[in-house]
C-alpha cells in the first residue's frame, strides 16, 4: 500500500502537466503552409542567401506566398529549381553559374608594395593601403573566399584561391565576401573568362603585375561576333554572344584571357 | 526587505550559478557566442527558473512533505520539462525571432542542470516562497551576468591570434576557468 501513493502523485502530476501542454499546443498551434513546408524540403538548406533572402526558410515563405521567382536558388541548381516548380506547378528554366576568381595573381606576377604581417583576413588586409599588393585590384590571396564558402569549393593553389569546379554551386557568397571584387559569376560551361580585375589603363598596369589586361582593345577588335568589350579598361566577355572560337585567346599579347 | 536583498546580491555574485557552482555549463558553453543569443538564452533560463521555483515549492511544501520528500528529483523534473516545452510553445506563438534563434538550446533548458540545482538549492537552504522566487530570479540573472560577461570574451576571442593548438573549445575552457576565479573575489559577500 505503502507505494501507492508515491505512484499517484507522480501520475497525477504527470497527467496535470501532459493535459495541460495538449490544451497549450491545440489552442497555440502556429499553423504552418504545407506548400512552404514542401518547399523547404525540396531546397538544399544550406543557408548561403544566395537568393537574395534570408536562407533557406525565408525563400519557402517568399516562394509560398508567390513573391519569389523559382529559379533563384543557385546551390541547388536544376534539380531544385525543377522541383520546386514541380510544388508550385509552373515552368522553370535555370542556368547554371559558377564562380570565377578573375586575376592571374601568383607571387611571381605581381610585386608586393610592403610585407603584410597583420589579421590574416582580405578584409583587415584591403584597409592597410587598398593591400600589400602593387596592385590594388587584385586578388590579395589572404583566402576570405575559401573561409566565406559555405560548400567547401574554392581551394588554395600556389598561394591562390581556385574555385572547383564540381563543387562550386554559384550561391555567389564569396562574390560579396572578396574586398576588392575580383570574383565574379560566370555561366558554369564558360569557354572565355578574363584573369584580370584591374581598372586602370596602360603603363601603371604593365608596371603592378606581369599578367594584366593594358586594354589594348586587341580582343575586341578580332572577336567577330562582338562578345568581348573593353569596358573600365578591363575586357569583358558577353556570354550570351561568345561562342568560345578561342581567338581573343591568340591575340591577348598578355596571356590574360582563357 | 533586508534577507530578500541579500538573497538577490547573493544568489547573483556569490553564488553565481555557472561561476561559483558550476551548473548549466552547457549553455554558458554552448550559446556564448554571440551577445544576443546570449542574452535571450538567458532570458528565457530566468522565465523557467522562477516559473518552476513557483510551481515545485508549493508543490513540494504541500504535497511531498514530509512524508515523500525522496519524490524530489523525479518530481521536479517532470514539472520543469512540463514548463518548458509551454514556454516553446508561447515563443513559438508570440515570439518567433527569439524560438529561431534559441533553437535546439530551448528545449535543452529541461536538462539544464542550473534549473534543477536551484530549485532544489531553495528546499535545501530552507528558504519560503517569496525568498525562493527572488532566489530563483538571482540565479538567472547571475546566470545572465556569466553569459554576458563571457560573450564578450569570446567576440574578442574571434579576432584574437591564439596558438594553433588552443583554438576551438581548448581557449574557450581555459577563459571561461580565468572569469570564473575573477568571482572566486566575491567570496564572503551576503552569504
Amino acid at each position: 500500500m505503502e507505494i501507492l501513493i508515491p505512484v499517484i502523485i507522480i501520475a497525477v502530476i504527470g497527467l496535470i502537466a501532459g493535459l495541460g501542454l495538449s490544451f497549450a499546443s491545440k489552442y497555440m498551434a502556429v499553423p504552418v503552409d504545407e506548400t512552404e513546408a514542401q518547399i523547404r524540403e525540396a531546397l538544399p538548406g544550406a543557408n548561403c542567401g544566395a537568393c537574395g533572402f534570408s536562407g533557406c526558410d525565408g525563400y519557402a515563405a517568399a516562394l509560398a506566398k508567390g513573391e519569389a521567382a523559382p529559379n533563384l536558388c543557385s546551390a541547388g541548381g536544376e534539380a531544385t529549381a525543377k522541383a520546386i516548380g514541380e510544388i508550385l506547378k509552373v515552368e522553370v528554366v535555370a542556368e547554371p553559374k559558377i564562380a570565377l576568381v578573375a586575376c592571374n595573381n601568383s607571387c611571381d606576377k605581381t610585386s608586393r608594395a610592403f610585407a603584410y604581417e597583420g589579421l590574416q583576413s582580405c578584409t583587415a588586409a584591403a584597409l592597410l593601403q587598398g593591400g600589400p599588393l602593387d596592385c590594388k585590384y587584385g586578388c590579395i590571396g589572404l583566402l576570405d573566399c575559401a573561409n566565406a564558402c559555405p560548400f567547401g569549393a574554392i581551394v588554395v593553389n600556389n598561394g591562390h584561391p581556385t574555385v572547383c569546379k564540381d563543387l562550386c554551386v554559384g550561391c555567389g557568397v564569396c562574390v560579396n565576401t572578396c574586398p576588392k571584387g575580383v570574383i565574379k559569376l560566370v555561366p558554369k560551361n564558360y569557354k572565355t573568362a578574363v584573369l584580370c580585375n584591374n581598372k586602370e589603363k596602360g603603363a601603371p598596369v604593365v608596371k603592378a603585375c606581369k599578367s594584366s589586361c593594358i586594354a589594348c582593345t586587341m580582343c575586341e577588335r578580332t572577336c567577330e561576333k562582338g562578345a568581348i568589350k573593353i569596358v573600365d579598361n578591363i575586357a569583358q566577355v558577353n556570354y550570351e554572344l561568345c561562342d568560345g572560337c578561342g581567338k581573343c585567346k591568340e591575340v591577348c599579347k598578355r596571356k590574360v584571357i582563357i | 526587505m533586508n534577507k530578500i536583498a541579500l538573497i538577490l546580491l547573493a544568489a547573483i555574485l556569490t553564488n553565481n550559478m555557472v561561476l561559483s557552482k558550476f551548473l548549466g555549463i552547457c549553455p554558458f558553453l554552448g550559446v556564448s557566442k554571440k551577445t544576443n543569443t546570449a542574452l535571450s538564452m538567458s532570458i528565457a533560463v530566468t522565465l523557467v527558473m522562477v516559473i518552476s521555483t513557483a510551481v515545485t515549492h508549493p508543490l513540494y511544501t504541500y504535497v511531498l512533505y514530509p512524508k515523500y520528500t525522496y519524490l524530489e528529483t523525479i518530481v521536479f523534473i517532470l514539472v520543469i520539462a512540463a514548463i518548458v516545452q509551454l514556454l516553446e510553445i508561447v515563443l513559438k506563438k508570440f515570439l518567433p525571432p527569439i524560438y529561431k534563434s534559441l533553437g535546439i538550446y530551448l528545449p535543452l533548458i529541461t536538462t539544464n542542470c542550473a534549473v534543477l540545482g536551484i530549485t532544489m538549492l531553495n528546499i535545501t537552504d530552507e528558504l519560503n516562497f517569496v525568498q525562493s522566487l527572488f532566489n530563483a530570479l538571482g540565479a538567472g540573472l547571475g546566470f545572465m551576468l556569466a553569459m554576458l560577461l563571457f560573450s564578450g570574451v569570446r567576440e574578442r576571442l574571434e579576432t584574437a591570434d591564439i596558438p594553433e593548438f588552443l583554438k576551438g573549445l581548448p581557449i574557450t575552457l581555459v577563459s571561461a576557468a580565468i572569469v570564473a576565479l575573477s568571482f572566486l573575489g566575491f567570496a564572503g559577500i551576503g552569504g
